[in-house]
């Protein structure tokens, strides 16, 4: 009996440690989430969301131009990123036997440790003094640092699907590819849209590697070989800015952003909910 | 030409990477029969059914030696596309493994469409075929959009049998199909063996030698990857020519 008692208090110590420390995890993002929701929602109006960049002394303006300007990029970055992401995923879960695969998921794991501003810096160098700051140069970067992520959870989740599966496929005489694509994808699409939306809301936020290939611009989209505006930088440049209307544009800027990552993870999930 | 016989199988070894697993295995399947396969666990039973359709290879460091022809063509001859021959005949796998995204309806298509198949009418006429000859129908002819995983193990089972005859095989290969399921979905398999056989040539892996007795016309005994002894059930039973056999099947070991 007593064992039991001294079992029940240990067990009710470690529930209360296990509270304490979820507490501890979502404060500090309820606080961020509040401070961002409360300070970010007053200063959205049609202004904000419609006008350009405001020049020093300007009152009003808005972020509508770096709104624009992640979009392009984000969407762009993910064109190179997602596909080239994908397929890598696949050739690690489903050819893995390789010794070219061992070595590929190692340098994979090592990439997705990289530093940012080291991938920014990568993409200054290659396209920057080539063709100047650029939305191409900020997409090759974003999209280096897409990769390592969704091949990561790509190889995952398709390593989840049992292989009872891809077996009964191959034993209908259906093309290894095909088993690949329409039986094994499509028990995995859920860990895999998961991870592109992973990818997508980290780079959306991405600001050091904007900022060396992307370079800084108040005006709307001008071509992909010309430089362009960004939220997340917005946040960067506005913040530290002595007036206080930029201050508040980057507060919205960081409401939209966190909206926007928000609003694509609910996307997701209505569109890969289970159908059973 | 006519041969009663749909396998020929001639000195078919099989190994995992350096391990033996089947060894100089001949021997001929006869057409609309049921062959069972029995043996102690890790015999190679399983890996010998698998050897019948270019399975046992898609497992990394598999390896196969030998001839089998299957209509009298060498399967394993370089010119033949595995795809193709895995296509004649259907498989039943130890667990059910109904695919799991996909509706009874579309679990049963899957091997026409997955195939570029798409004509509707046809696909219907397939499925309903399908689902009655593997004694399915009456229990899901409502229930075609649900999941196929939403079903018993036992009508799991016969969903899978019922995918596999959906590509109208001329065998079907059934690798320990009940031993999953309790005996009163086992029985209903049986049945369904039996009347498969009027029309298949049907291969069944079984540790079950009452099942083996029950089921099949001929029976062959494999221990440690050797064919020991092969010949119409019956005689396997009643009167085994060999020492091995009729200790295993007598259960002194297994």
């Amino acid at each position: 009996m007593a064992s039991y008692k001294i079992r029940k208090i240990k067990d009710r110590i470690m529930r209360i440690f296990i509270w304490l420390a979820l507490l501890m995890a979502l404060i500090p993002l309820f606080s961020i989430l509040g401070e961002v929701v409360l300070r970010g929602a007053s200063s959205i109006n049609v202004n904000f969301l419609t006008q350009p960049t405001p020049t020093v002394g300007e009152a009003g303006g808005g972020v509508a131009n770096a709104m624009q300007g992640t979009l392009f990029v984000v969407g762009l970055a993910s064109l190179i990123g997602v596909p080239i992401g994908l397929m890598s995923g696949i050739f690690l879960s489903e050819y893995s036997e390789t010794k070219l695969s061992l070595a590929a998921r190692l340098f994979n794991d090592v990439l997705n440790g990289f530093p940012s501003i080291v991938i920014g810096i990568f993409g200054y160098t290659i396209i920057v003094l080539s063709i100047g700051f650029s939305v191409i140069a900020a997409a090759f970067a974003l999209a280096i640092i897409m990769i390592p992520i969704v091949t990561r959870t790509t190889e995952e989740a398709l390593k989840l699907v049992p292989a009872t599966v891809r077996e009964a496929a191959i034993a209908l005489g259906v093309p290894r590819w095909k088993t690949i694509v329409s039986v094994v994808f499509s028990g995995a699409k859920k860990g895999i849209a998961t991870g592109i939306l992973l990818s997508l809301a980290r780079i959306a936020g991405e600001s050091a590697p904007v900022l060396v290939t992307m370079g800084y611009w108040r005006w709307w989209f001008a071509g992909l070989d010309k430089p362009m505006a960004n939220l997340a930088l917005n946040i960067y440049i506005f913040a530290i800015s002595p007036f206080e209307n930029w201050k508040a544009l980057a507060w919205g800027s960081a409401f939209v952003l966190v909206a926007l990552t928000l609003g694509i993870s609910i996307i997701v999930r209505i569109f890969t909910r289970e159908r059973y | 030409m006519f041969s009663p016989y749909k396998f020929k199988i001639e000195n078919l070894n099989a190994w995992f990477g350096s391990k033996h697993v089947l060894k100089n295995i001949s021997m001929k399947i006869k057409e609309k029969a049921v062959t069972a396969v029995i043996g102690p666990s890790g015999c190679g039973k399983t890996t010998f059914i698998r050897c019948l359709n270019r399975m046992h290879e898609i497992v990394p460091g598999a390896k196969v030696s030998g001839k089998v022809f299957f209509n009298g063509i060498d399967i394993y001859n370089e010119d033949v596309d595995p795809v193709q021959i895995r296509r004649k005949m259907g498989m039943v796998f130890q667990k059910p493994n109904p695919f799991p995204m996909m509706s009874i309806y579309d679990n049963v298509a899957a091997g026409l469409k997955l195939n570029g198949i798409g004509d509707k009418e046809k696909l219907n006429s397939v499925v309903e075929r399908s689902l009655k000859l593997a004694i399915l129908w009456d229990e899901v002819k409502d229930d075609l959009n649900k999941s196929g995983a939403s079903l018993s193990g036992g009508q799991q089972q016969r969903l899978c049998i019922a995918r596999a005859l959906a590509v109208e095989p001329e065998v079907m290969l059934m690798d320990e199909p009940c031993s999953a399921l309790d005996p009163i979905a086992t029985a209903k398999i049986e049945t369904l063996i039996r009347m498969l056989a009027e029309d298949y040539t049907v291969v069944i892996v079984t540790h079950n030698m009452q099942q083996a007795a029950r089921v099949s016309d001929f029976t062959a005994f494999l221990y440690f990857g050797e064919l020991i002894e092969f010949g119409p059930t019956k005689e396997i039973f009643e009167n085994p020519k060999s020492e091995l056999t009729e200790k295993y099947i007598t259960g002194e070991f297994g």
